[in-house]
């Protein structure tokens, strides 16, 4: 197979079309800074207007680099469950992967009050928070994983994760019916998913998750290739299965997980790329859909972001509002073209 | 313990089924190097389940089976990958993979830690494709193919897996008799050109007497092993069926419905 040459053209224009989409995302926002003033910003040069030195490089360019691996980071979780699954329509927020992550950050941010009035809401930490969002992610993908060594059926699965979903905002429902009015509204709005005001210690948080992430999902190429012929054949092909599962598992968790919970639960992004890449890159072999996948996803997120932005205007829409119109018309067009649920 | 040796696969009094229930028992034959061997029997006698017992994919309740000297169950599965390889009923989990992608997954027991291929991998895939006739189906997607032609895909993809034993899992059901006749010419080819040793099941006795070097007939009671030609001598396909709608014709090889 020469697949590694022959997509080498596509790799080039699409980490060019990367580059253009972070610089559209970092020149764009509530304050006009003109096109060639964030050019020059960018390498490094002083800016006439102070302000705008301390919204580039404490603002927008932080929110360019997270939109950049929560997108690279949701669309390669998604890719990781469709092939675990062997399931067209997989992805984080279809298999309940990110109500999980939900519902661990509801039970620690207002769960909190919940068990104690006495507890202050600065207790909860970065830290803490990325670790409940993930267990709750990983709790969810392990009772599906289970399930689905049961049901075999597509559609079954996918409404089994609906229910996940509802039971998860069920149960973040009842939370928010006991708890303070401070600690439900913090949770509204990182319901709401955001790309900005992430703090730095955040961000390097954030930045370490998706690394471990990518990396444990690169280790996984080969067995994620096996998989493709089914389990069975993976097996016989000398694929341990338990030990790939679980590490897929465990990169796909936290990618969602950790990314759910510093952006709140965004939306089609991890179901709908690995199936546009496939429009550019039309193979299965994953040493080509990783990277491609990851880069598109970035490119969509920071596109969506700045769409979002709604330019030189104060209102900034809620991503999800954006991504669900991206994703949901690619899942209608999955289920149309039935020969493409084939994945 | 010799005898043992000569043979790639071995079984000796093994019992096969699932938990506490009992599928098959006494099941007793051996293997040569370059042996293309059918199994035949009723439905629900336990071919399949033999198949998934010799493969791996479930444990044996009782006996042994030997791979060359060493017992199945002492194999890690990276040793298992380069000693056998199989062809199951179910079809590749992705669909959308071509031809030349799913029969270079074989050589995975052989690649890197990425599964970068050599150009030894590249010379085995090519090889599988010339011998499977699938040259022009090269860049096709699996869902393209008819189920003849994913078949032979799939067979080709155990044959670049390179291994010294091929176990097949019923790989003539749904074709025609014309690519039923087609893939079992290729397996016997394979088997005798290629010196592998194949393992498959069947419900074609008739096709499988005829190309077959050996027959295993699973038939519930001591399953008799050997030529076709000395198994018919014996009278063990007579017993394969209730007589009272089939019988055996010795003379032909074939069964023939009771007027």
């Amino acid at each position: 197979m020469s697949h590694p040459r022959s997509y080498r053209l596509s790799f080039v224009l699409i980490s060019v079309a990367l580059c253009l989409a972070v610089v559209l995302n970092i020149s764009s926002g509530s304050v006009s800074i003109p096109f060639s003033a964030t050019l020059s910003g960018l390498l490094g040069k002083p800016l006439e207007v102070p302000s705008w030195e301390y919204i580039l490089w404490d603002y927008r360019v932080p929110k360019a680099l997270t939109a950049l691996l929560v997108g690279g980071g949701l669309s390669l979780s998604g890719l990781l469950m469709q092939t675990l699954f062997r399931n067209p329509l997989a992805g984080p927020f279809v298999l309940g992967i990110s109500s999980g992550a939900s519902l661990g950050a509801a039970l620690l941010l207002m769960g909190a009050s919940f068990v104690s009035s006495f507890a202050s809401l600065s207790f909860v930490g970065d830290v803490s928070l990325a670790i409940a969002a993930s267990l709750g992610s990983f709790l969810v993908l392990a009772v599906v994983l289970i399930v689905a060594q049961r049901i075999r059926d597509t559609m079954a699965l996918l409404i089994i994760g609906l229910m996940f979903g509802s039971i998860t905002s069920a149960l973040v429902s009842v939370l928010a019916y006991f708890t303070s009015a401070e600690s439900l509204q913090r949770f509204i709005f990182w319901s709401f998913g955001s790309v900005g005001n992430l703090s730095s210690q955040q961000l390097s948080l954030l930045t370490g998750i998706v690394i471990l992430g990518v990396l444990l999902c690169v280790l996984s190429i080969k067995a994620l290739n096996a998989f493709l012929l089914g389990e069975h054949y993976a097996k016989s092909l000398g694929v341990s299965l338990k030990k790939s599962r679980l590490v897929i598992i465990i990169a796909a968790g936290l990618l969602a997980g950790g990314i759910t919970a510093f952006a709140g639960p965004i939306v089609f992004i991890g179901l709908a790329v690995p199936h546009l890449t496939r429009q550019i890159f039309d193979t299965m072999e994953h040493r080509i859909l990783v990277p491609a996948v990851f880069l598109y996803g970035a490119i969509l997120m920071l596109l969506c972001d700045t769409l979002a932005q709604l330019p030189n205007s104060v209102n900034v829409l809620p991503i999800n509002a954006i991504t669900s119109l991206v994703g949901a018309p690619v899942v209608i067009w999955l289920l149309v073209r039935k020969r493409k649920m084939i994945f | 313990m010799e005898n043992v040796e000569k043979h790639i696969l071995s079984t000796k009094e093994l019992t096969i089924g699932y938990g506490s229930k009992v599928v098959a028992e006494h099941i007793n034959f051996s293997l040569e190097t370059g042996t293309l061997c059918g199994i035949v029997g009723a439905n629900g006698i336990g071919k399949s389940t033999l198949l998934r017992t010799l493969g791996g994919f479930q444990p044996k309740l009782g006996g042994s089976i030997y791979l060359k000297s060493k017992a199945l169950e002492n194999h890690s599965p990276s040793e298992m990958a380069q000693k056998l390889s199989v062809v199951l009923t179910e079809p590749p989990a992705s669909k959308n993979l071509t031809v030349q992608e799913l029969i270079a997954l074989g050589r995975q027991p052989y690649t890197n830690w990425l599964g970068s291929l050599s150009s030894m991998d590249k010379d085995h895939i090519d090889q599988s494709i010339n011998a499977f006739l699938l040259n022009d189906l090269r860049n096709a997607k699996c869902h393209e193919l008819s189920d003849g032609q994913l078949q032979r895909v799939l067979i080709a993809r155990a044959m670049a897996q390179d291994t010294p034993l091929i176990l097949l899992d019923e790989p003539t059901t749904h074709l025609d008799l014309y690519h039923k006749v087609q893939i079992l010419k290729l397996l016997q080819q394979l088997a005798h050109q290629n010196q592998k040793t194949i393992l498959f099941t069947t419900h074609e006795i008739d096709l499988a007497i005829q190309l077959c070097d050996k027959t295993l007939i699973l038939d519930g009671i001591d399953n008799p092993f050997g030529a076709p030609c000395e198994l018919i001598e014996q009278h063990h396909f007579e017993r394969l069926f209730p007589s009272e709608m089939i019988q055996f014709d010795a003379k032909t090889g074939t069964f023939k419905v009771n007027k």
